[in-house]
């Protein structure tokens, strides 16, 4: 993997003015900008491109579905903090990447997308396979560029880098038409180089909010800082960690926060929202100030707005401005890059004592607060609260955990313990269903000594088991871990809530699994009950190549606790009855 | 409220696409839409005119600007600001109805662009309510309106702002204190005062 013999072309062009084809400028400018992966699916309006690519070091990955390669550049961008590049033919070449462009743009993940197009003789003439996709896309892209002349290749991919990843970064596309591939410009890397990013005005840390948030913070006596993805995306770990360890302030993560504080960080409460820790989401309520960094207020997380966090004062730390008094309306918003926000605000935070808060706080953890699935009694049940527990401690932590969509999703989030950024990669924002098996190959590319585990649900894995033979191909070690209970578990649990049990569409019939993996040559485990999973995971680690484990747990197992939609932060829906699964004390 | 936005965006094919698609996005209908080039080179300058929520202002304002091609908003909001709109409506008018036209046409410091038999073309300048008043009451006369085109509103903020003084301002949020309009006047009688002196 990785490896590519391509290697001997020389990089002469990218310091020498160079006459080129358009196909060539397209690989010589992601070289330039650093590209080393690429993952796409030819067809022939970008046939030109293809046809260039031996001559250029970069690994291209053979999806087997495009919506594969848009999750795999996002996934890849998602592990490594890197521009994620895909490529598709023009029409239903570009139309697959849509689903994947989404889910990069609803979590901000900067990917930058090409795609061919008709010549632009025949271009907005139906020609075959045309389609108009920087029209189809505008809504779910930064930005995108529609580009029919050779010398505008190179100016409108390294533009399309910057947009990607600067301020909040979002996915780009840029369709080039099949004749401006094929003719022939000069390409002058360090010419192409877009104007400075242009500051959005709005855009500006002032002093006074500066001075203002610091007095909330001195003034407050139960603040709660809200910690997002932005995080993540700015590198300000560890100015959060400041912000909150010099003024003892706890911190509660939204789903895709998860990994920016270490869990196991005494001020970490752990996730907030629909599915968080009710101790969480009570902090919340009965918090006096919020501090939200990197976070967007998503009704996920918020659940009714109007009574959330009625008793906070809110200071909202964002990069984009349009997300200020959104869907909560904040007291003192700080508009710019949260690690830069953060590094002018720390110096004007002081020591605070936070002790009775903290322990108002352990309060109301309470008998939920704890829960020992380890210790439960065998008895013949699989859940899925287990299984991830214990790949959880196998993997010592440690590995990037790619999840799809759904239940297994929220139990990841509950027992598997993120310590470091960039090691839970899920789709958040779309809920793209889906999208953890191609993404885990592009966090694979990305972080190609890291272990990466796929958790996944029956259905999900369905959407894209294709990339199984792109796993195969590219000989690259995963470990896919399938949560099987032959429902499409999220919606039946929301048919058993609210929809009086009407289990309408969810059963699922799948394919034998091990069966299917063997069919690619990949290896597998059926896995039934609890006893069998230590040595499962084991094995799946220790085999050379992909691994598939197939948990049969328990069928009618429902996500707990749960805020109905509408409801408010704590109106949970609580296990029924005294289950040990979730309320015994004691887990360590 | 009616939110009334000047951009700047790049001379450049699929801009107004890009503008619309946000308030379409949004469920917002733009009332009105001008775009034309500006003082600055490889800039058009438009006009939008929306309904929408006080607080949307400064939403929408954040978004305009996150769009790749917009290089400056200001949203005029109640500030003191000149607004004009062009229209041109032909009238059907024959030799014996014409002169009634001509009065209406005096009256409303407009102008006949042009002439024929059976028709004339009148141009008008003004604020949207001179313009409305003149429709309605060539609706209230013989003559039948056979055609309307107007251009939709045009903005520009009173006093020495340069577009680049413009994004100094920033905010583009209410003149705080109404230093530039002492008296609170609505703005339409302000423009109304400006209209009916001589030109």
């Amino acid at each position: 993997m990785g490896t590519n013999a391509n290697t001997q072309a020389s990089n002469a062009h990218l310091t020498t003015p160079t006459r080129l084809t358009g196909a060539e400028i397209v690989w010589a400018t992601l070289v330039g900008e650093g590209v080393t992966d690429v993952f796409g699916y030819p067809g022939g309006a970008i046939l030109p491109v293809y046809d260039a690519l031996r001559k250029f070091p970069i690994h291209h990955t053979l999806v087997r579905h495009e919506q594969g390669a848009s999750h795999m550049a996002d996934g890849y961008s998602r592990a490594s903090g890197k521009v994620g590049v895909c490529i598709a033919t023009s029409g239903p070449g570009a139309t697959n990447l849509v689903t994947g462009i989404a889910t990069a743009m609803l979590d901000s993940i900067p990917i930058v997308c090409i795609t061919g197009n008709v010549s632009s003789k025949i271009l907005g003439t139906d020609a075959f396979q045309e389609v108009d996709i920087t029209g189809i896309t505008l809504p779910v892209t930064k930005h995108n560029f529609l580009i029919n002349r050779t010398e505008d290749i190179a100016p409108a991919i390294r533009y399309a880098f910057q947009i990607a990843k600067s301020a909040r970064p979002g996915p780009v596309l840029v369709d080039i038409t099949k004749d401006a591939q094929q003719g022939t410009a000069i390409f002058d890397f360090a010419a192409a180089k877009p104007r400075p990013v242009r500051p959005h005005p709005m855009r500006k840390i002032e002093v006074s909010g500066l001075d203002h948030a610091a007095e909330m913070i001195r003034n407050s006596k139960r603040p709660v800082i809200l910690a997002g993805h932005g995080i993540i995306e700015s590198g300000a770990m560890e100015q959060v960690r400041t912000l909150a360890e010099r003024a003892q302030i706890p911190i509660a993560l939204t789903l895709l926060g998860l990994g920016a504080v270490p869990a196991s960080h005494p001020l970490n409460l752990g996730m907030m929202g629909m599915h968080g820790e009710s101790w969480v989401n009570h902090a919340i309520q009965e918090a006096d100030l919020l501090i939200a960094c990197g976070m967007r207020f998503d009704d996920r997380v918020t659940g009714t707005t109007a009574t959330y966090a009625t008793k906070a004062k809110k200071i909202h730390i964002d990069v984009d401005p349009s997300e200020i008094n959104k869907n909560i309306k904040v007291d003192q918003p700080l508009i710019g890059d949260l690690r830069e926000v953060l590094e002018e605000l720390l110096p004007r935070i002081s020591g605070r004592d936070g002790v009775a808060w903290l322990k108002t706080i352990d309060t109301l953890k309470g008998a939920s607060a704890v829960r020992d699935i380890k210790n439960l009694p065998d008895l013949g049940h699989l859940y899925a609260a287990h299984v991830i527990h214990d790949i959880w401690r196998i993997t010592g932590g440690n590995a990037i955990v790619v999840t799809d969509v759904g239940q297994h999703q929220m139990w990841e989030a509950q027992y598997y313990h993120h310590e470091q950024p960039r090691t839970l990669i899920t789709s958040g924002g779309l809920g793209t269903m889906g999208f953890a098996l191609p993404a885990a190959i592009g966090a694979k590319f990305a972080c190609p000594d890291k272990e990466v585990w796929v958790i996944v649900g029956d259905g999900g894995f369905q959407m894209t088991s294709s990339e199984l033979s792109t796993i195969a191909q590219e000989k690259i070690k995963i470990n896919i871990a399938i949560i099987n209970n032959g429902y499409l578990g999220m919606v039946r649990q929301w048919q058993e809530f609210f929809y009086e049990r009407n289990y309408e569409s969810t059963p699922l019939v799948s394919p034998d699994f091990v069966k299917l993996a063997d069919a690619h040559g990949i290896a597998g485990l059926t896995v039934r009950t609890r006893a069998e999973v230590e040595s499962a995971v084991n094995q799946a680690r220790s085999t050379p190549g992909a691994f598939l484990l197939n948990f049969m747990v328990e069928k009618e197992e429902s996500v707990y606790p749960m805020i109905p939609v509408g409801a408010a932060l704590h109106e949970m829906i609580r296990r029924p009855g005294n289950d040990p699964l979730l309320e015994s004390p004691d887990d360590k | 409220m009616l939110h009334t936005f000047v951009a700047y965006v790049e001379d450049l094919p699929g801009v107004l696409t890009r503008v619309a698609s946000l308030f379409r996005r949004l469920n917002i209908n733009i009332n009105s839409l001008t775009v034309g080039r500006s003082e600055r080179a490889g800039l058009s300058r438009l006009t939008l005119v929306c309904e929408a929520s006080a607080e949307a202002g400064h939403r929408i304002r954040a978004s305009l600007f996150k769009l790749e091609n917009v290089v400056d908003v200001d949203d005029i909001a109640q500030a003191p600001s000149v607004t004009r709109e062009l229209a041109l409506i032909k009238v059907g008018a024959n030799r014996t109805t014409r002169s009634a036209i001509f009065e209406l046409v005096e009256v409303f410091r407009a102008r006949i662009v042009d002439l024929t038999a059976e028709s004339l073309m009148i141009e008008m300048t003004g604020v949207e309510s001179k313009i409305e008043g003149l429709i309605q009451v060539l609706n209230e006369s013989e003559s039948p309106i056979l055609e309307i085109c107007r251009s939709g509103k045009m903005t520009m903020r009173r006093g020495h702002h340069t577009s680049s003084v413009l994004r100094a301002m920033g905010t583009g949020e209410d003149d705080p204190a109404g230093l530039d309009n002492p008296d609170g006047q609505p703005l339409e009688t302000l423009d109304d005062r400006v209209a009916s002196e001589p030109e």
